[in-house]
């Protein structure tokens, strides 16, 4: 364990000109969140409420026959018994998914519940709404359904053989944009190329080539999905949802329900958590149906072992990575094939992970073919830095292989090829000002680098990450009160303390104490239209939006005082809340008198604000961790780990810091323990927190954070999201240091104890 | 079904009685009858600790105790922790120290704390680290918590 | 979850004339950290939980320097670490007590429960089994004992017959020059279930070098906790040297028969055995020694 050396938390470089930006505020939901009377998903209770439940398949891979219902039906306490046949025809409609782009919807209703086919374990198949949940489980032993068991296909690459069993006998690969001419798993094959790899590879002293594989992950969000539907016998339908957008949320559900989107209300609750796994609808509209049938609200709440069986893991993958570099470690060219699992339906995060995969390096000559694949495994769901860490950790292990071919250090080679402002990355769009160069330069002068590493079977380990991040479309609503406080209502659910970076941003503008403006994140016909909390944009975009409210509502008191002064707008200046004349007659007033003044003269103050940035800038993060493998049985402790990341600019640090801890700790997870691990039957066998082993705190030492700030000239305040990019490196940073400790390269995640056991076996 | 039973308990200081079936558990009953949401279902086997709450002074998971096992005993939950002097100090220090980001995990690691503190009021970070290693947080990477914990520990000695 | 009836019984007849009515319809509810979530989970039917925390035999946790120790079957294992003169004696149970869960399950959760669950990779049941603990089992006929080597069966079962419980365990005094430990290998540093356990115990000639009685006991090896006699035998009479050591491990790896699952495969489990019988050796001299 790594002693409490770093108690004090870093302090981050603050420019003097910010009042409120850059401090550490006590966040506005933290009184409710710390005394338990914050409501999240399963909190909601209403009166006449009833429980839903959900069947879901024991088979991987299965027709369904038939299914009958009539004894649930009839037991006491049942109200409602629903299956996919209550749902609308999908049609040839499509559904937006946010951050994931828009979707087919025929196969998200599918996925939400098997219509003809169940294509993972626990597919949910049928569901019922009881008078306590207990009922509405015995309720669900009691449907019987005829299944005609399918072999199931549960890895990528032997699901790309052309004689594997199909999970869809309507898909064809769209081939570089064509329609194949037979139906496969592979849902797409897409390529990027630029330069020539010919020519790359001839330049190189050293050429490496390797595969790579993830197994499949969970976000692992403590709070299970829940939602709870009111339909009324009007036709309005109320949600309670805890999800990472009540707007996708809706567009989702009106969808699938073919209703009127003027119909359904969206009322987010507190969520516990999504990295991405709170995007897609999974009960939401089974809780609609259900109300719909029993008319009472109904309450779909999974446990632990539904939520594993049943959402978003991020995809396993396969990568075949070639790079060759020269003597002076300059990389010349990078060939790759990446191969990433769907799950039951189309639509994995491939395209992502080519777009990131070299993006923290200037490679002239790089082709990367992408496949998406279906397999019999859960429909797979954004994961923090969706698709990055697949194809990064491939990279950024074969990086750390030069370096020992080259006698090369970690830091310098990434200095050397590190991306620039106006590089061009491998999908031909050059790169705004970033802080690559930056971030690493702060890696290798920090006191863990500089500080050498002692003693047997330790070894320290380097890796670099790059996050695309998100602009998308936030909204805001800030009305001035009497009082001079501000009330702002938002639309992006905040599941890390962003009611507070959101809202720093415009007590900023208004140079107010950010304890005088009042943040709410709102239902759906309350505030315009929001994208997810997803993309680490909810800071940099929706705070984007906080921002031009602050600048609107100046403008207004701007005009208000001018007004009472019986001067030119231009010539009243606010700052530090306090509203004076530039004429040189030296009238002011406070901000709050000009608020009660206006208030009591029913003037209103505010402001509705909409934006769609674009200009989000890329997030780069390097780390630096020490291990230390017990050789006889393999286990690695994690003895230091220092993260180091631009953040643009760090609007509230300690959840800049928290973002960046949070993240190391899941990509250790990801790069130690965490797997799902199915049987030959390809029925998953440890969907429980017991054996999906996510690290406690006894796993692991304090994460010593730096944050570097090279504003985004994209955003007011220079902020770049920084929520997802901590999450790419620590795999390839674990297993460098797990090959430098003991002399052993692992390409296959996780690195189990196990699994290093049997490399050290091999390797002796 | 079986007929439901009567339970007499101490719940946050107030004497408290309810009915319940025996299959429910203690955290149904303190969330679907009693109203007490905050303690979390995060796994509902033990798993997660995010129904933490302290049963006659020892910290237990409420999820895997029955409803009908408390008759008779105390039973303290986050919602009791508040006093009249307003939060206490591992409430604060947890926001001091934006121990919490979702903040599902946060009233189960609060009571964690708690008890961990009136056992070992000068606990270290290992500690901390190995008491609350049944309290699974997948936000924070524990750093903070780890944190908010030891800072509390000045504050409760002197509350003392 | 199903429905069941709750009785919490304050007397041992009570309890056994409860499950004379209900048979193997009937379980005996210690800390409820298996039992209750089998129930939910649909893995155990049950119409009558019988809630033994409340009979005193159930709950006895007492030393006599004679008879050695009591430990009733329902006594949580925060009981037992807390209690300092018993944890001192009995080292090796103590291990297993501290790393059994978390703080919360082991809050709840008993040797008694733990070795009724009858789990092949049970951390308790190394652990008695290198102490020699006996069960104490009451039924209608009166009262029997077992040896805790002898009480499992096969995975999930074990010698109780249906309208029998387990009371308590009884565990020799330690001897002179006596030391104990076990441990077991999880990926993570607690809240796992084991990949290989190991429980130990090393009573040493007043020379502190040779072995006089050994027992090593492994957990997740086999359909039921194991005692390796054939470890035992390479140790007894001899200087508890590396080769002596070496000796055991072998013996340890031998005895495993494992399967492949998805907490380590056989060839790994194997391989952990010999690594955790001699570091339970290593340990196990190392409190002799200190005896």
């Amino acid at each position: 364990m790594n002693p409490t050396q770093t108690l004090e938390p870093v302090e981050t470089e603050v420019e003097k000109k910010y009042k409120v930006i850059g401090t550490r505020p006590i966040r506005h939901d933290g009184v409710d969140k710390v005394t338990g009377r914050a409501v999240y998903g399963a909190d909601v209770q209403l009166p006449g409420m009833l429980h839903g439940k959900v069947l879901r398949s024991p088979h991987a891979h299965a027709l369904i026959k038939s299914i009958d219902t009539e004894k649930a039906e009839a037991l006491y306490g049942v109200k409602a018994v629903m299956t996919a046949a209550d749902f609308p025809d999908a049609g040839s409609r499509t559904a937006n998914l946010g951050e994931l782009g828009e979707v087919p919807l025929k196969p998200m209703c599918d996925n939400v519940m098997a219509s003809d086919k169940a294509v993972y374990h626990g597919h949910a198949v049928a569901a019922v709404a009881a008078t306590s949940p207990h009922i509405a489980e015995e309720a669900l032993k009691l449907i019987e359904v005829d299944y005609e068991v399918l072999p199931p296909v549960m890895d990528v690459l032997k699901a790309m053989d052309e004689d594997s069993p199909l999970l869809h006998e309507d898909l064809y690969t769209d081939e570089l944009g064509e329609k194949s001419s037979r139906p496969s798993n592979v849902a797409s094959h897409s390529r990027h190329v630029k330069g020539d790899l010919g020519e790359g590879f001839a330049a190189a002293d050293h050429v490496l080539e390797r595969e790579y594989r993830c197994a499949t992950v969970h976000q692992g969000y403590i709070e299970p999905h829940a939602a709870t539907a009111m339909w009324n016998p009007d036709g309005y339908l109320t949600m309670w949802v805890t999800t990472q957008g009540a707007f996708a949320v809706r567009t989702s559900v009106h969808q699938i329900l073919d209703i009127p989107v003027s119909r359904l209300k969206v009322i987010p609750t507190e969520i516990g958590g999504g990295f991405g796994g709170k995007i897609p609808v999974y009960g939401e509209p089974v809780a609609a149906v259900l109300s719909r049938k029993a008319r009472r609200p109904v309450k779909v709440v999974m446990d632990r072992t539904e939520v594993f069986l049943a959402t978003g893991p991020t995809s396993g993958s396969y990568v075949k990575l070639k790079m060759g570099v020269t003597n002076q470690g300059r990389i010349t060219a990078a060939e790759t094939m990446l191969a990433y699992e769907a799950g039951g339906y189309p639509g994995s995060i491939v395209a992502l992970g080519g777009i990131c995969m070299f993006a923290p390096y200037n490679i002239d000559n790089t082709t990367i073919d992408m496949y998406d694949v279906v397999v019999n495994k859960p429909k797979t769901a954004a994961y923090r830095a969706p698709g990055a860490p697949n194809s990064e950790f491939a990279v950024e292990c074969m990086l750390d292989e030069f370096c020992q071919i080259l006698d090369m250090d970690p830091m310098e080679i990434r200095l050397k090829n590190g991306a620039k402002e106006g590089d061009i990355q491998s999908h031909g769009i050059p790169h705004p000002r970033i802080g690559c160069i930056e971030t690493t330069e702060a890696a290798r002068d920090c006191e863990h680098y500089r500080t050498p590493l002692e003693g047997p079977n330790r070894g320290r380990g380097v890796a670099s990450g790059y996050w695309v991040n998100a602009g998308l479309t936030s909204s805001v609503t800030a009305r001035l009160n009497g009082d001079g406080t501000v009330t702002l209502q938002e639309g992006s659910t905040d599941i890390g303390g962003t009611r507070t970076s959101i809202a720093m941003q415009l007590a900023e503008v208004l140079g107010i104490p950010v304890e005088d403006v009042v943040p709410s994140v709102v239902d759906t016909d309350s505030v315009g239209y929001t994208e997810v909390t997803g993309g680490s944009r909810v800071t940099f975009a929706t705070g984007w939006a906080a921002y031009n409210a602050g600048q609107a509502i100046k403008s207004q008191l701007i005009e208000q005082a001018a007004e009472v002064w019986k001067v030119d707008k231009d010539q009243v200046s606010l700052a530090d809340g306090v509203l004076a004349t530039t004429n040189g007659d030296s009238r002011s007033m406070t901000l709050k008198e000009l608020a009660a003044d206006l208030s009591q003269k029913g003037i209103d103050v505010g402001s509705r604000e909409t934006v769609t940035p674009q200009n989000h800038g890329g997030a780069y993060a390097t780390h630096v961790v020490d291990v230390e493998v017990d050789p006889d049985t393999g286990k690695v402790t994690i003895l230091r780990y220092t993260a180091v990341q631009d953040a643009g600019r760090a609007i509230h640090p300690s959840y800049v810091e928290g973002q960046m801890q949070g993240g190391v700790v899941q990509g250790i997870g990801w790069a130690l323990n965490e797997e799902y691990f199915y049987n030959e039957d390809g029925l998953l066998m440890n969907a429980s927190f017991l054996d999906y082993r996510m690290p406690t705190s006894l796993d692991l030492p304090m994460i010593e954070t730096i944050i570097v700030e090279v504003p985004n000239p994209g955003h007011p305040y220079g902020v770049r999201g920084v929520g997802e990019v901590p999450i790419v490196p620590p795999q390839a940073a674990i297993s460098n240091a797990i090959a430098r400790a003991v002399g052993v390269r692992l390409g296959d995640l996780p690195m189990s104890p196990q699994a290093v056991v049997k490399a050290l076996s091999a390797k002796s | 079904m079986a007929s439901k039973v009567h339970v007499a308990a101490t719940i946050n200081g107030e004497p408290v009685e309810f009915l319940c079936e025996p299959r429910q558990s203690l955290l149904e009953v303190l969330r679907d009858e009693l109203k007490l949401t905050g303690s979390k279902e995060g796994c509902n086997n033990g798993n997660c600790g995010a129904c933490s709450v302290i049963l006659d002074g020892l910290l237990v998971d409420a999820c895997i105790v029955l409803g009908a096992e408390v008759d008779g005993c105390t039973v303290e939950t986050i919602e009791g922790l508040m006093g009249s002097e307003g939060l206490h100090p591992l409430q604060q220090t947890f926001l001091e120290n934006a121990a919490l980001q979702c903040g599902i995990c946060t009233p189960g690691f609060i009571m964690a704390g708690k008890a961990l503190l009136e056992k070992n009021p000068q606990a270290s970070e290992g500690d901390i680290r190995h008491w609350c290693a049944g309290n699974l947080c997948r936000c924070t990477g524990y750093d903070k918590i780890v944190r908010a914990i030891l800072d509390a520990e000045p504050q409760l000695e002197v509350k003392k | 979850m199903q429905a069941f009836d709750y009785v919490a019984p304050k007397s041992l007849s009570e309890a056994v004339s409860l499950l004379e009515q209900k048979g193997e319809r009937a379980r005996v509810l210690s800390g409820g950290t298996d039992l209750i979530v089998q129930v939910r989970e649909n893995r155990r039917d049950v119409d009558l939980i019988v809630d033994g925390k409340k009979i005193a035999e159930l709950m006895e946790l007492s030393f006599d320097s004679q008879s050695g120790l009591t430990l009733g079957a329902c006594v949580p294992c925060v009981r037992f670490y807390e209690d300092a003169r018993i944890s001192q004696l009995y080292p090796g149970l103590n291990d297993a007590a501290l790393l059994i869960g978390g703080t919360q399950i082991q809050n709840r959760a008993s040797f008694g429960g733990n070795l009724c669950n009858s789990s092949p990779a049970a951390d308790s049941i190394p652990a008695l089994i290198a102490h020699s603990a006996v069960c104490l089992i009451a039924g209608s006929g009166g009262t029997h004992t077992v040896p805790v080597e002898e009480f499992c069966t096969a995975p999930g079962r074990n010698v109780l017959g249906p309208k029998e419980l387990l009371v308590s365990f009884h565990v020799p005094p330690p001897p002179r020059n006596f030391g104990a430990h076990y441990l077991r290998f999880i990926p993570r540093n607690e809240m796992d279930i084991a990949v290989v356990g190991c429980g130990a115990s090393l009573e040493m000639e007043s020379d502190g070098r040779t072995v006089k009685k050994a027992r090593v006991s492994l957990g997740a090896v086999a359909p039921t906790p194991l005692l390796v006699a054939e470890a035992a035998a390479a140790l007894e009479g001899r200087e508890l040297d590396d080769d002596a050591i070496e000796k055991a491990a072998a013996a340890a790896r031998a005895a495993a028969r494992p399967i492949t699952d998805m907490r380590g495969t056989e060839e790994y489990r194997v391989h952990l055995a010999g690594v955790l019988t001699r570091r339970a050796l290593e340990k196990s001299l190392e409190r002799a020694k200190e005896d």
